[in-house]
C-alpha cells in the first residue's frame, strides 16, 4: 500500500508544476497576442475580458480541486500545486481586471467609480479581486509564517471569493445564465466536500 | 441631412477581408479552448462531441452574396467605416446561437430564397412581397452608425429603402398607431429557436415594433444588403429593418411579417426583462441601463485589442435634429 500510496513523487509534482506554468502563461500570452493581431473576433475587447474572466473562474475551480482530490487519492504531495493554481488564479483575474479598466473603460475614472458605485457585479467582482490579492500577497512564505495560526482561517476567504465569482459572472450575463449555473453548481460541490469533511466523526485531522 | 449622392462607384470592396482568413480565425479561437462550460455544453447539443477540433479550416459551404445597384453615399462626418469582417462576424442574432461569433457560424446554410414577407393589419392593401420583390424598391445606401444597447458601436454601409415607401404601397387606415414586425420561426434552420441553451432563453419568433410616425420617419429603413452586397444571413438576411437612433435589438432581421396595428405592440426583449428595455429603446446618454452606464461607447472600427475608441454617446445615437420632434413633451427616462 505504501507504495501506491505515494505514486506522486517529487519529481511529479514538478513535471505538474511545469506544465500549470505552460498552460496558465501560455494560454494568457497567445490571447493577448490574438488580440493585439486582431484575430479575436469583431470585438477583441469584450472577447478577451471574458476569457480572462471564465480563465480566472475555472483556475480558481482547479485550485479548490486539490486539497479534495489529494485526499481522495491519498496523494499528499498533490497540495504543493495548490499555491501555484492559485497565483495564477490571480494573475488571471488581475488581467481580467486590467481589461476592464484600459482596453474597455480606456483609464476614464469618472467612468470607473460611477461603474464601481452603481453597479453590483462590478462591486462583487471587485471584492471577488481584492480577497484574491490579499490571499496572493499572504502566500509569500515569509507572511506564511508571520501569520501563523491565522493564516488558515484567512485562505478560507478563497470559498467566500469563488461565491462572490459566480455571482459576478451570473449578474454580468445579458440573457442565458445556464452557463453561469453550471459554475454555481460546481463550486457548491466543491464547498459540499469541505463541509462533509467538517462533520464529527468523519476524519477530523488537519482540521483546527 | 446626412445622406448625399454621388455618382461614383462604391470603392471600399479592396479593404474586405479575404475569406480564408477570417474562417481560419474562428478555428483558432476554437482551438485556444475559448469557450467555457456552458458554450462547450451547447456546443455539444447543437453539433457532434469534438467538433471544434475537427472542423475543416474553411466552412466550403459559405453563404453567397451579390452585389446589388443602389445609390451610393457620402458621408459628410468622414466617420471611419467598420470593417465588414466584423460587421458580419459580431453579431447578436440569438436564433443563430446567443455568442457574437455564432450567428456567423451557424447561418450560413440559411435559405434566403424563396423568401414570404407579408403586410397585414389595419391596411388598405394587404401585400404579399417574394424574394425578387425586395429588391424592386429604388435602393439606396445609408451610412449609419448602429448603437448596440451592450455599448458597442459601429459605423455600416446599409443598402435598402425608406420602410415609408413600402407602408404607402400598403395604406395604413386611420386610427392606426403601430407597427409590428416579426422575424422568420423556423427552429429546423434556427438552432437558438429550438431550446432555451442556444437561444438565450428568449421567446421566439423574435417580435419588435415601432409607432406609426417612427415607422414611416426618412431614417427608418428596409435593408436588403450591406457593404454594397445582400445580406448576409447572420446580418438578417433576405430583409432587416434599421432605426439609426435606437439600439440595435430593435432592428429586427429576416422579417417575415409586418403588421400595422392600433395597440402597442410586445417586444422580445421587452418581454425577457421590461425594466431593462423599453419599447422605445431610443439611444440616450442619460438614460442608464440598469447594469451598466450608456453614457459613453466603444466604436468597434477595423482592427485588434486597443484600436476601438471610447467615445461619448449622443441623444437618439446623433440623429436627435431629425427625430428629437417625434419624441416632444416625452418623459425619455419613463418612456426608454
Amino acid at each position: 500500500m505504501a507504495a501506491a500510496a505515494n505514486f506522486i513523487n517529487d519529481r511529479h509534482v514538478a513535471a505538474l508544476k511545469i506544465v500549470i506554468h505552460m498552460f496558465s502563461l501560455g494560454l494568457l500570452v497567445r490571447a493577448y497576442y490574438l488580440g493585439f493581431s486582431d484575430q479575436l473576433g469583431g470585438d477583441a475587447t469584450k472577447a478577451i475580458l471574458h476569457y480572462t474572466g471564465i480563465g480566472a473562474l475555472n483556475l480558481l475551480l482547479l485550485t479548490l480541486c486539490i486539497s479534495p482530490a489529494s485526499r481522495y487519492f491519498r496523494q499528499a504531495k498533490l497540495i504543493r500545486l495548490r499555491r501555484l493554481l492559485g497565483l495564477y488564479c490571480f494573475l488571471w483575474a488581475l488581467a481580467h481586471l486590467v481589461n476592464f479598466v484600459v482596453f474597455d473603460l480606456q483609464l476614464d475614472a469618472v467612468l470607473l467609480v460611477s461603474e464601481l458605485t452603481k453597479r453590483p457585479y462590478i462591486v462583487v467582482g471587485m471584492v471577488t479581486f481584492l480577497i484574491l490579492l490579499a490571499l496572493a500577497i499572504t502566500s509569500l512564505p515569509v507572511l506564511v509564517r508571520a501569520l501563523g495560526r491565522h493564516w488558515k482561517p484567512l485562505h478560507r476567504l478563497i470559498y467566500v471569493a469563488a461565491v462572490a465569482a459566480c455571482i459576478h459572472f451570473y449578474w454580468s450575463v445579458k440573457a442565458d445564465v445556464s452557463e453561469a449555473v453550471i459554475y454555481f453548481l460546481a463550486v457548491s460541490f466543491l464547498l459540499f466536500l469541505r463541509v462533509r469533511k467538517r462533520k464529527p466523526g468523519i476524519r477530523r485531522a488537519n482540521t483546527p | 441631412m446626412l445622406i448625399k449622392t454621388r455618382s461614383s462607384q462604391y470603392v471600399r470592396e479592396s479593404e474586405v477581408t479575404d475569406e480564408t482568413v477570417f474562417h481560419n480565425r474562428r478555428r483558432l479561437l476554437k482551438q485556444m479552448g475559448f469557450i467555457g462550460l456552458g458554450a462547450m455544453l451547447s456546443r455539444h447539443l447543437s453539433a457532434g462531441l469534438f467538433d471544434g477540433f475537427t472542423e475543416p479550416a474553411l466552412v466550403s459551404t459559405s453563404f453567397k452574396s451579390y452585389p446589388l445597384h443602389f445609390t451610393t453615399a457620402v458621408d459628410a462626418e468622414r466617420q471611419v467605416l467598420t470593417s465588414e469582417s466584423k460587421a458580419t462576424s459580431h453579431n447578436n442574432f440569438y436564433e443563430f446561437g446567443a455568442g457574437k461569433n455564432d450567428p456567423s457560424e451557424n447561418a450560413q446554410q440559411f435559405k434566403v430564397n424563396p423568401w414570404n414577407m407579408v403586410i397585414d393589419g389595419a391596411v388598405a392593401h394587404p401585400l404579399e412581397l417574394h424574394y425578387e420583390d425586395l429588391f424592386r424598391f429604388n435602393l439606396e445606401e445609408r451610412i449609419y452608425r448602429l448603437r448596440c444597447v451592450e455599448a458597442w458601436s459601429m459605423v455600416i454601409p446599409w443598402v435598402g429603402f425608406p420602410l415609408a415607401a413600402l407602408l404607402e404601397k400598403a395604406e395604413p387606415q386611420a386610427g392606426a398607431k403601430f407597427v409590428a414586425f416579426q422575424t422568420l420561426h423556423d427552429p429546423e434552420v434556427m438552432p437558438g429557436q429550438r431550446g432555451r441553451f442556444l437561444g438565450g432563453g428568449l421567446r421566439y419568433p423574435y417580435v419588435e415594433g415601432l409607432r406609426l410616425d417612427e415607422a414611416t420617419h426618412p431614417l427608418t429603413i428596409l435593408a436588403v444588403g450591406v457593404y454594397g452586397k445582400t445580406l448576409p444571413p447572420q446580418n438578417g438576411a433576405p430583409i432587416r429593418l434599421v432605426v439609426p437612433w435606437k439600439y440595435g435589438f430593435k432592428s429586427i432581421k429576416s422579417i417575415v411579417r409586418i403588421t400595422v396595428v392600433d395597440k402597442q405592440p410586445p417586444t422580445t426583449w421587452g418581454l425577457a426583462a421590461p425594466h431593462e428595455y423599453g419599447f422605445y429603446a431610443n439611444v440616450n446618454p442619460k438614460v442608464a441601463h440598469p447594469r451598466w452606464s450608456q453614457a459613453s461607447e466603444r466604436r468597434i472600427t477595423t482592427s485588434g485589442l486597443g484600436s476601438d475608441k471610447r467615445i461619448p454617446t449622443a441623444l437618439f445615437n446623433g440623429y436627435a435634429d431629425q427625430v428629437a420632434g417625434l419624441y416632444k413633451g416625452m418623459d425619455l427616462a419613463r418612456f426608454f
